[in-house]
């Protein structure tokens, strides 16, 4: 069993280690937390491809790329994530594991040090970010806003919790919006960057063959002390329990696409990732619409035929559970009539035990195969160090055993409907 | 079952032929909790025309991938529920050349195990099932059909290719799975879904005795014969056509451009072809090149840059996809570095970072059990030893590159396809 080690660096810069030697790479992520907000979300979303883009010593991508490939062809990803409300950007770097190395040489401490200088010690001009960088990944970046739309699934749900979450932090999009996103300048970014490192908690996580205080020299070395003047505060998440309105809201819209969208926003009564309720959501989920064995599944796909997919999933961090089906446009009563009534049943407790129990295999399954993938551990680990959590998959499974189908019964009745959000096409 | 080390990518694999033609392969990883099976036959969306039972037999577009939704279901139900209410994660996918079940589980792998053989080798299926299938199956194509990515994928096909059955969509259309029979599904398994045909790949904390033994009872004891296929005859060097554009809705125009190479032969010589094939790609335009940084400075290409080689019976060609600003000026920028490195090379420092990048990468994608599996079984079809890599590696010189560079990507071979935005919100 491997187990996640915390440490605190310094102020606001906590390590998560994860020692094994199963992989034959090494997994190193740095993010900064900040609190998605409208105003910000757009710059900070651009800064990771900014930093991206050059540092001091490897001033452009050409520097940076050959500098990767002599790390046998390491990659350095920027992301933006969305944490619930929290608005997390930074980079995550896989690297192949030392005893994989063709001349045994050492990857670690090359590939920390690389990291800390693309998040520390960018290519700079009269004192702020390259303006070609910024401009250029400003460009990418309404690119990116933009093509949301092409993938036809996400962007349902993407556009459904838009609606639903219309007044709340969540609502905002994690890459911000055009408009915002085209204001931004070299001195705005500069400026958001120095905030960002000013007041940002940062998280990092490991994972490798590299004993903890191995990985730590290494970081310690690579990341000197940020500017801080005071102790960061991870920032939160507002749930709201209950539906705005109380009779539940219907979007349409139209675009140019041969199978429509059907996508359902319910709020889970309060019950989030920091619930003591949480293991019972995570049933009631899979139950319902989370796996192959589950009621829309078997109902509104096998016995229905109405489409080839219809899932649920959880925004576990804002209790929100958001149902998804591509169907005939003709079909949309049919369905979202077949998804309430499925809904209705686990509310009713009609609940069998191999439902249960292949609910719970489900998720206890996907727990534990996650730990043998590392990307899957660095998603879970830099998403309990947003929450602020330390819970690690085993305790976590423990209590997936204990849910009752009374306890998944209760989560699905506290679960309501707020928003209903159809993407048809443009004719009829 | 015989053990095989491979020390310098720190692997174990077993393999063992059973009587009826079966090849098996695992790769034992005693660290791991979780364990995956992949029991895949040779045969895909390509595989439409075939000689079977005395008879050529002429089958609809879509049909490999048809039969595949229809294998889970048995007699007593539907496989897909039984192994996820044992905790197995259980899929499948139909490619251009194989049919592949599998699952990933973290208990009861000799159950799970025994229900993925059995399922994959007993067809049960009636006239109504099959019509009920129609309903999902065309559900799945409308979404492939507004999906961009593979259209523009299928738009480069179909530019590349005058007949080769690559060319044709691997789910096919509502109207050719509307010809598709009970009888149909029963005949395309009897051929295909032979152990002959088959190989079955296990990669995980298991003992490869028991895999072996499992496979032999729950699997037929004969095998069959090969079957013959046509693909239509052999394809011109040159393009069919230079290019394809659609619209669709989508905010920035999407591109693949496609390269027709020489197919590749089967066996060892496979395997260099892919290595050279990537290497070529990445010596031109790959994220390390200069061309790269170039044509990212000038927008016309951004982080949705994905880049590649592939060869299918009778077919090989480079790819590149993404979105850009402008994909015509990006095939010319590209079309002159293929000139330029024609004349001049590649640069020296260039080409020993690429290799040692390449390497890395690809010892870095075994992490992934599906990888390794999907791996074993692609290289088991084309006659090569999937861990072997590092010689094969070792052989490929710049000069091999650059031969294939200057042959392969000429501007007769190129075809762009291009899905450009349409129709505004209304």
């Amino acid at each position: 069993m491997t187990q996640a080690i915390h440490r605190e660096l310094r102020p606001g810069v906590r390590l998560t280690a994860v020692h094994t030697d199963k992989f034959k790479t090494s997994m190193l992520s740095l993010s900064l937390l900040a609190p998605l907000e409208a105003d910000t979300a757009a710059s900070n979303a651009l800064l990771p491809y900014v930093l991206r883009r050059g540092t001091e010593a490897h001033p452009d991508m050409a520097a940076l790329s050959a500098a990767l490939d002599e790390l046998y062809g390491g990659s350095i990803e920027p992301f933006v994530r969305k944490k619930g409300e929290t608005q997390a950007v930074g980079f995550v770097a896989s690297f192949l594991d030392d005893a994989y190395a063709l001349d045994g040489s050492r990857i670690l401490e090359p590939a920390a040090e690389l990291l800390g200088e693309l998040l520390l010690r960018p290519a700079i001009q009269d004192g702020v970010f390259r303006r070609d960088y910024v401009e250029g990944e400003r460009a990418n970046l309404i690119d990116r806003i933009r093509a949301q739309m092409n993938e036809k699934r996400a962007y349902s749900i993407h556009r459904l919790t838009q609606e639903m979450c219309a007044g709340e932090a969540f609502g905002v999009d994690k890459l911000g919006d055009e408009a915002s996103a085209a204001a931004v300048s070299a001195e705005s970014l500069w400026a958001a960057y120095q905030h960002l490192l000013a007041t940002a908690p940062l998280e990092i996580y490991y994972c490798g063959s590299a004993p903890v205080e191995r990985v730590e020299t290494a970081l310690r070395a690579a990341i000197p002390a940020l500017p801080r003047s005071e102790r960061p505060v991870r920032p939160g998440c507002k749930i709201q329990a209950e539906p705005a309105a109380a009779e539940p809201r219907l979007v349409t819209e139209s675009l140019d696409v041969t199978q429509g969208k059907l996508a359902l926003g319910f709020r889970t009564g309060g019950i989030s990732v920091w619930s003591e309720e949480h293991p019972a959501l995570l049933v009631f989920n899979a139950v319902y619409g989370g796996t192959a064995t589950s009621k829309l599944f078997l109902n509104v796909r096998e016995k229905l035929s109405l489409c080839y997919f219809a899932s649920s999933m959880l925004e576990k961090y804002k209790g929100l559970l958001l149902v998804s089906s591509g169907i005939e446009f003709q079909n949309y009563e049919k369905a979202k009539g077949e998804i309430l009534a499925q809904l209705d049943a686990c509310r009713e407790g009609k609940i069998e035990d191999w439902e249960l129990q292949a609910a719970k295999r489900a998720i206890v399954s996907s727990l534990r195969a996650g730990m043998d993938s590392q990307s899957r551990m660095e998603d879970y680990w830099s998403g309990q160090a947003a929450a602020g959590l330390e819970e690690d998959q085993e305790a976590l499974i423990a209590r997936v055993e204990q849910v009752t189908a009374a306890q998944v019964a209760e989560a699905a009745r506290r679960t309501k409907l707020d928003t209903v959000y159809f993407l048809k096409g443009l004719e009829g | 079952m015989t053990g095989k080390g491979y020390r310098q990518v720190g692997e174990t694999l077993y393999h063992s032929q059973l009587e009826n033609g079966l090849h098996i392969y695992v790769d034992v990883k005693p660290e791991f909790s979780k364990s995956y099976a992949f029991f895949a036959t040779n045969y895909g969306g390509m595989d439409m025309r075939y000689y079977y039972g005395g008879d050529w037999q002429d089958t609809p577009a879509g049909v490999a991938h048809f039969l595949e939704h229809k294998m889970f279901d048995t007699k007593d139900g539907n496989a897909l529920q039984e192994l996820a209410a044992n905790g197995a994660s259980p899929n499948a996918f139909t490619s251009i050349d194989i049919t592949g079940y599998y699952f990933e589980s973290t208990e009861k792998f000799e159950e799970n195990l025994r229900t993925l053989l059995s399922f994959v080798s007993v067809p049960w299926f009636t006239q109504e099932s099959v019509d009920k299938e129609q309903g999902i199956i065309g559900q799945e194509i409308r979404m492939v059909e507004d999906d961009p990515g593979n259209q523009v994928f299928y738009g480069m096909l179909e530019a590349l290719y005058a007949h080769n059955p690559i060319r044709v969509s691997i789910a096919g259309t509502v109207e050719s799975i509307a010809e598709i029979t009970a009888d149909t599904l029963y005949t395309c398994h009897a051929a295909f879904y032979d152990p002959a045909n088959m190989v079955l790949c296990v990669a995980g904390n298991v003992d490869p005795e028991r895999v072996e033994q499992i496979a032999r009872e729950v699997l037929p004891e004969r095998g069959g014969e090969d079957i013959p296929r046509d693909y239509g005859g052999e394809e011109a060097e040159e393009v069919f056509r230079a290019e394809t554009v659609q619209e669709m809705a989508v905010s920035t125009p999407i591109f693949q451009l496609g390269w027709k190479a020489d197919p590749s032969p089967k066996g060892e010589e496979h395997m260099r072809r892919q290595f050279l094939g990537e290497l070529c790609c990445e010596a031109v335009f790959g994220t390390s090149s200069p061309l790269y940084a170039q044509l990212y400075s000038r927008g016309l290409v951004n982080q949705n840059f994905s880049y590649g080689f592939e060869a299918y019976p009778g077919c090989a060609f480079l790819t590149v996809g993404g979105e850009s600003r402008d994909p015509w000026a990006l095939r010319d920028a590209i079309a002159e570095e293929v000139e330029r490195i024609s004349r001049e090379g590649i640069d020296q420092g260039l080409w020993d970072r690429l290799k040692k990048a390449a390497y890395g990468n690809r010892v870095r994608s075994l992490n992934s059990f599906e990888n390794i599996c999907v791996g074993l079984a692609q290289s088991h079809f084309a006659g090569e030893e999937f861990f072997r890599f590092p010689e094969v590696f070792a052989s490929i010189d710049k000069a091999d590159a650059e031969a294939c560079i200057a042959r392969w990507m000429a501007p007769a071979r190129t075809a762009l396809s291009v899905v450009e935005p349409k129709g505004e919100k209304a």
